[in-house]
């Protein structure tokens, strides 16, 4: 039987029945997957919406990771179902009044967004391959052109208009699925930790600059890996909105956080024992410390000296990795924080994940490589780099 | 744009058309939803439609309203209730799965907070010497007690439950009687319902990969008998009946007693009343 290795160890008086965490670490995988689209989504509408010119090298890099992060987020929670075979009934028969009713719809109807988007933005490329293209990657390209070849001004205009309109759509649509995936710990009122207004907020954020640090650390390596340099206006760029957004998220999750302990309601005394003890590691040191402060202060230096070249690149591409630590831990902090305090207020329990099974570290690990995996694949299929040879046809209509 | 394309174009802008029209009504409908949801999430979990006959034909669950009591100065921590709830609904005997549990509350000289523990407690259980079986260790024999009692624990069935609010299937819901239930051939085994419970009293069975709880055996009051915890305490400490019926033990247990209910500010609208708790009574 599985019960006996999630038991986790308790100090402190805790519920019986909360010495089993009943959400493990693929639901800390849920929420970065989840954020990462959403940032990812974030830098590409940069060009595609608000058409900052500067951001155009990896616009369409962003929406693929976009696409391949959005395609691995349902596994998780797949994974974690008791019966994932009946997950579909959440949407032949959603229960409205829960919070997570909606995801199936949200998650769907985003998935699409994203792939019509995808194949406005590729169309040019997708026909192209299908009249020029050889063997059975030829027929691919055929299939997904959908039998229409027409690449001329007119039909350009339109896609493009289609794509503006999609990217116009997205942004709400992302960053309202994640942030309803904060409303969702936010709302849960059993427990203190989770239950903050903030927290859609915190999490809309911190999403933002993942999905901002992920997109740099992708660019640098696939220039790295392509032998060519890497742009720098573009990737300054970058850094500047991952700099300004840390501010936000940094300023939001101070707030959150004092307000808990100003607030100081029943069961505090509990939490600052958790905060002092076994989160002082994974929250202050390595979320705070490591994942935030260094690479702010690092960004901060880099835009102050104006520095560029190599050492630019290296600075901003480490701390970008940094960020990403940052919000992994934050994400952990958040869904295993919450429930190793206690819904008694007097107890602490300790999560210890598994390394192999179901809902181990190595399912959560290779969930998150598996959006690596698909967009090593995207890629070669729809090459997102700037001197591919077809113009590009994205950016609002002018 | 030439004439040969243009046609092609037409028919890909009128499908697409099509797409947007279909794309319009669903957010229409979608809208229209959300009007009513508002409401649904405003009145939190309500009782599902009123059929009359239910679950037998000899059984109507418009005619009873459920309740439960507990008198936590009669209670001796005996632990009997835990082992027939255990035996009854074939809960996992260990010490990580209870449908019903006892806590022990012990002030001990000289210290303001009380030591709270329960059967899941290590020391409690190299007590007993196996999770299986349930005891409260003598831990306390060589300290100076200056209070101490038991407060049993199960599903306070809640007027508006916070597990039946998430549930994002609809799988668990609060009876016409006033019972909540799991529909565990329709759970999912999110564990949603599990974190939104206040009180601890929703589990996982892994086993069958869905939640479960304390049905106040169902099953049982249905046909007229008493839930097993109730049958077995030796002391009656538990008190069960239908509020419906004026003279029945609960209605005559709540009418006589100053009770009260748990975490009341959860606005969750506990079933349970006690008698005999103190305000560190988690």
């Amino acid at each position: 039987m599985e019960t006996l290795v999630h038991a986790a160890p308790f100090t402190g008086y805790v519920y019986p029945n909360e010495t089993i965490i009943p959400w493990t670490v693929l639901i800390v995988v849920y929420p970065y997957l989840t954020g990462l689209v959403a940032g990812a989504f974030t830098v590409s509408s940069m060009y595609q919406v608000f058409g900052i010119q500067r951001f155009k090298p990896v616009a369409h890099l962003a929406l693929l990771t976009s696409l391949c992060c959005m395609l691995i987020v349902p596994m998780p929670l797949l994974l974690h179902l008791g019966h994932a075979e009946r997950a579909l009934n959440s949407m032949i028969t959603p229960h409205w009044t829960s919070a997570f009713a909606v995801f199936g719809y949200a998650a769907g109807f985003y998935v699409i967004l994203l792939m019509l988007e995808t194949w406005f933005v590729y169309r040019p490329y997708i026909v192209q391959q299908a009249q020029r293209g050889k063997g059975p990657l030829r027929w691919f390209y055929q299939a997904l052109s959908l039998g229409s070849h027409d690449l001329s001004e007119n039909a350009m205009n339109y896609d493009r208009k289609w794509t503006f309109t999609l990217a116009v759509i997205g942004i709400p649509a992302a960053h309202g699925l994640h942030g309803y995936i904060g409303f969702v710990f936010g709302s849960l009122k059993a427990r203190e930790w989770w239950s903050s207004d903030l927290m859609p907020l915190v999490f809309l954020f911190s999403a933002i600059i993942s999905g901002t640090a992920l997109l740099i650390v992708i660019y640098v390596l696939s220039c790295r890996l392509r032998r060519v340099p890497v742009d720098l206006p573009c990737l300054k760029g970058m850094a500047y909105a991952l700099w300004g957004f840390m501010m936000f998220t940094l300023l939001l999750e101070g707030v959150e956080f004092a307000s808990l302990v100003y607030r100081a309601r029943e069961g505090i005394e509990i939490i600052m024992e958790y905060v002092r003890g076994p989160l002082l590691m994974t929250f202050f040191v390595l979320q705070f410390g490591v994942g935030s402060l260094v690479p702010l202060t690092v960004l901060s230096y880099l835009i102050w000296r104006g520095t560029t070249g190599r050492t630019l690149i290296v600075g901003v591409t480490a701390s970008a990795a940094l960020v990403l630590f940052a919000v992994l831990m934050m994400r952990w902090n958040v869904v295993i924080g919450g429930q190793e305090i206690a819904k008694t207020g007097k107890g602490l329990v300790n999560y210890l994940p598994t390394i192999g099974g179901r809902e181990g570290l190595l399912a959560a690990a290779s969930l998150v490589a598996m959006p690596f995996v698909l967009l090593w694949a995207a890629v070669r299929l729809f090459p997102p780099w700037q001197n591919a040879q077809v113009p590009s046809p994205v950016g609002p209509s002018p | 744009m030439n004439d040969t394309t243009r046609p092609e174009s037409d028919a890909r802008r009128a499908f697409l058309g099509q797409l947007g029209l279909a794309a319009g009504y669903t957010g229409a409908v979608a809208g229209l939803g959300a009007l009513g949801v508002t409401q649904q999430v405003a009145a939190k979990g309500e009782a599902p439609s009123p059929a009359k006959s239910f679950p037998t034909p000899d059984y109507d669950w418009s005619k009873h309203q459920w309740a439960f009591g507990v008198d936590a100065t009669k209670c001796i921590g005996c632990l009997r209730c835990v082992e027939a709830c255990k035996r009854e609904n074939g809960v996992a005997g260990d010490a990580h799965h209870f449908r019903t549990w006892v806590e022990r509350y012990v002030y001990l000289e000289g210290e303001t907070r009380p030591r709270i523990d329960s059967h899941h407690d290590p020391v409690n259980i190299a007590a007993s010497g196996s999770e299986g079986e349930y005891r409260f260790a003598n831990r306390y024999q060589d300290a100076k007690v200056e209070k101490a009692f038991f407060v049993p624990k199960l599903c306070n069935h809640c007027t508006h439950p916070a597990c039946v609010q998430v549930c994002p299937v609809g799988a668990t819901y609060r009876t016409e009687d006033g019972v909540v239930l799991i529909d565990h051939d329709y759970c999912i085994g999110c564990r949603y319902c599990v974190q939104a419970c206040p009180y601890g009293a929703r589990l996982f069975n892994e086993e069958q990969g869905v939640s479960d709880k304390c049905t106040w055996c169902y099953h049982r009051i249905t046909r007229g008998l008493q839930p097993a915890c109730v049958e077995v305490c030796p002391v009656g400490a538990r008190i069960f009946g239908d509020m419906n019926d004026k003279q029945s033990p609960i209605s005559l247990f709540v009418r006589n007693n100053r009770v009260q209910v748990l975490k009341p500010e959860s606005g969750n609208a506990p079933n349970v009343f006690y008698v005999g708790i103190d305000r560190e009574v988690v």
